[in-house]
């Protein structure tokens, strides 16, 4: 077909994996809330990294923990959640951080967009005025230089008249300049991270490619390193230069993109990538992951209830996270046995 | 092949209160659309959101009345209220069902306007939950304890037990988690092999359309771009909207897709559709002609079954 071989392949491929000192280096990253029956850990002992200008994809479904991993990232686990670990950022600890110390950090050095503007946004505050408060509060400019750059801003994630734009309420833009709004909003700054939770999720198909687009130019431009969260494994392929999969608040495969689409070990990765309906080949039946995620799980393999491979094994003890290729980790038992 | 449902020059305008002292204007939701769905066949709808392929799927579902056009449909079955035999399943499990109603009594309720008794009213319900692959407990219990697809699987059984023809489905997968909505997908293949009913399927997903349906039509703007069996349609796409939507999809392995091929601008607003062809707004390939005159819905080139609108179609 004669899209598809327009399509150059070049999954983004990883420069530095292992580089000297990442921007973001995560260690045992652990979220724990009080629940009813005892502390639940939402999220369980991550390790990754994110090299500058690089982007991880983290993928899973509903409940794996993708978000709360990002709002740790910039201190919003609210709730009574409780952050263990070491979240090293450019060589500070931002588990020790103080609630002063998050606020400089926030919309300065980490930024994040989320799936649905419309709740992320202020309703009753027009579009440029909303991007000028951050210059305001980070980079001290006069509200009329605030709002100037804001204009400049909006231009440069491609809205058309950005000074009529400026003065709109969000109400007034589609989902998909919305969605560049916020995207204005969110580099205001330049951040040296910016996390983007489910950011096309919300969006038609045509729209989703424009604002992918626009994320991957920026960032070569700024060099930025990104976060990028999503269910959708296809769109993390097309972004991501590694990916981290999720599952029940656990890392299950963290590989380079062309590596874990290569060799996909953990049975939930290629379950994830057997399922998604495929518009360049006909199947007569879609695989299936049986079950649902069932939560609460504290011993064993979480994924074994929905395992075709599980055995007793996998029921009793919890597989260690191990590298079995140069950056490319699984926690299962029945790799490499 | 018999037409179970004959779409004939459907337009559904909806009038928009322009406030104090501001002209009514009129928003062309569908626009001159044409369509056959035969016995068993699944359809489907596909468009960016605002391209009329849900206002289209409410006036097949009865639930809304077009301005000009008609619908027939080619069967003598009628709903218990004297409608068409379809029914519809939309997007969203978890507003489609009434929280304080029991499963069982949800499902049962099209039997109950038919005036069939509790007694078989029960029986039937059990029967199609089990169809859909839920327990005969789930009967006794209230949406909340059910999960998403489960909610969808209830939504479904609700729709089959009144033994329609034709099930209109609004996007039933885009609200599920990936994982299960292959299993919603291939229930929903199930049902068609079984009962054999027809599904008007709308969807922006495009791998999940290539999937389901035995044909497609194309949506822009409320108009019709292209109609074709999904083999046609994958293999050899003729409208160049069809084109750009098919490279929108992402997909595993293919990497950064090329500028040029990422479809520039959005769909103008409903309430001032450009002249002539609707699409030439963002056509790569828009001349003069496009700008003027409407290009009629014609066969593509050495493909009769496959018709496209446009004045350069592949």
């Amino acid at each position: 077909m004669q899209h598809a071989e327009q399509l150059v392949a070049g999954a983004r491929t990883v420069a530095s994996a292992t580089s000297p000192s990442p921007l973001l280096d995560v260690r045992d990253l652990t979220v724990t809330f009080p629940g009813a029956a005892g502390p639940v850990q939402i999220v369980r002992g991550l390790n990754y990294s994110i090299a500058r200008g690089e982007t991880l994809g983290i993928v899973g479904e509903s409940g794996c923990g993708k978000t709360m991993t990002s709002l740790a990232l910039l201190g919003l686990v609210s709730g009574g959640g409780k952050v263990d670990g070491t979240i090293d950022f450019n060589g500070s600890n931002l588990v020790s951080f103080s609630q002063r110390q998050w606020q400089q950090l926030r919309g300065r050095d980490i930024a994040m967009i989320f799936q649905e503007p419309m709740t992320a946004m202020n309703p009753v505050m027009p579009v440029g005025r909303q991007i000028g408060e951050v210059l305001i509060k980070h980079q001290k400019l006069s509200r009329r230089q605030a709002e100037k750059r804001a204009v400049e801003l909006l231009a440069s994630v491609g809205i058309p008249s950005p000074a009529r734009r400026a003065q709109d309420y969000p109400h007034q833009l589609s989902g998909g300049m919305r969605q560049r709004a916020m995207i204005a909003m969110a580099l205001a700054c330049r951040p040296r991270l910016l996390i983007a939770d489910e950011p096309t999720t919300a969006l038609d198909v045509t729209i989703q490619a424009q604002i992918l687009d626009l994320m991957l130019t920026l960032q070569d431009e700024a060099k930025m390193s990104i976060q990028f969260i999503s269910h959708n494994l296809a769109v993390v392929s097309e972004v991501a230069h590694s990916i981290m999969v999720m599952y029940a608040g656990k890392a299950v495969e963290y590989a380079p993109s062309d590596d874990l689409f290569a060799n996909p070990l953990h049975p939930y990765t290629q379950g994830l990538i057997a399922t998604l309906p495929d518009p360049d080949k006909q199947v007569k039946r879609l695989y299936v992951i049986p079950g649902r995620v069932t939560s609460g799980i504290t011993v064993g393999c979480r994924f074994a209830s929905r395992c075709p491979r599980a055995d007793e094994g996998c029921r009793r003890t919890e597989p260690e996270f191990v590298e079995v290729a140069p950056g490319h980790h699984v926690a299962c038992h029945k790799v490499g046995s | 092949m018999t037409e179970l449902l004959t779409l004939d020059r459907i337009s559904v305008d909806i009038p928009l209160d322009g406030g104090f002292l501001k002209p009514k204007t009129i928003l062309q939701a569908v626009n001159d659309v044409s369509l056959t769905v035969s016995k068993g066949e699944t359809l489907a709808l596909v468009g960016e959101s605002g391209s009329g392929k849900t206002t289209l799927g409410y006036v097949v579902a009865g639930l809304r009345k077009q301005t000009a056009g008609t619908v027939t449909f080619g069967s003598s079955q009628r709903n218990a209220d004297g409608s068409p035999p379809v029914q519809v399943i939309f997007q969203d499990p978890f507003s489609a069902l009434d929280p304080r109603m029991i499963v069982g009594e949800i499902v049962a309720e099209p039997l109950r306007l038919k005036g069939v008794s509790a007694k078989e009213r029960l029986a039937r319900a059990a029967e199609v939950l089990g169809q859909v692959g839920l327990p005969p407990e789930a009967a006794g219990r209230y949406p909340h304890q059910f999960s998403g697809g489960q909610r969808q699987r209830i939504a479904i059984a609700r729709a089959l037990i009144a033994e329609p023809e034709m099930i209109v489905a609004g996007e039933p997968l885009s609200a599920l988690d990936v994982s299960i909505q292959s299993q919603v997908l291939n229930l929903l293949d199930d049902i068609k092999q079984q009962h054999g009913i027809s599904y008007l399927f709308i969807s922006h997903d495009l791998g999940v359309v290539r999937h389901l349906a035995d044909r497609v039509a194309v949506l822009y703007l409320g108009r019709l771009m292209e109609v074709a069996s999904r083999d046609d349609l994958f293999a050899t796409p003729s409208h160049p909207y069809t084109q750009a939507l098919l490279a929108a999809v992402p997909r595993i392995g293919k990497g950064r897709r090329k500028k040029e091929q990422i479809l520039r601008g959005e769909m103008p607003s409903p309430l001032a559709p450009p002249s002539g062809c609707v699409f030439h707004t963002r056509c790569p390939r828009a001349q003069a002609i496009c700008r003027e005159t409407r290009p009629q819905l014609l066969p593509a080139p050495g493909r009769p079954t496959q018709l496209s609108a446009c004045h350069f179609k592949d």
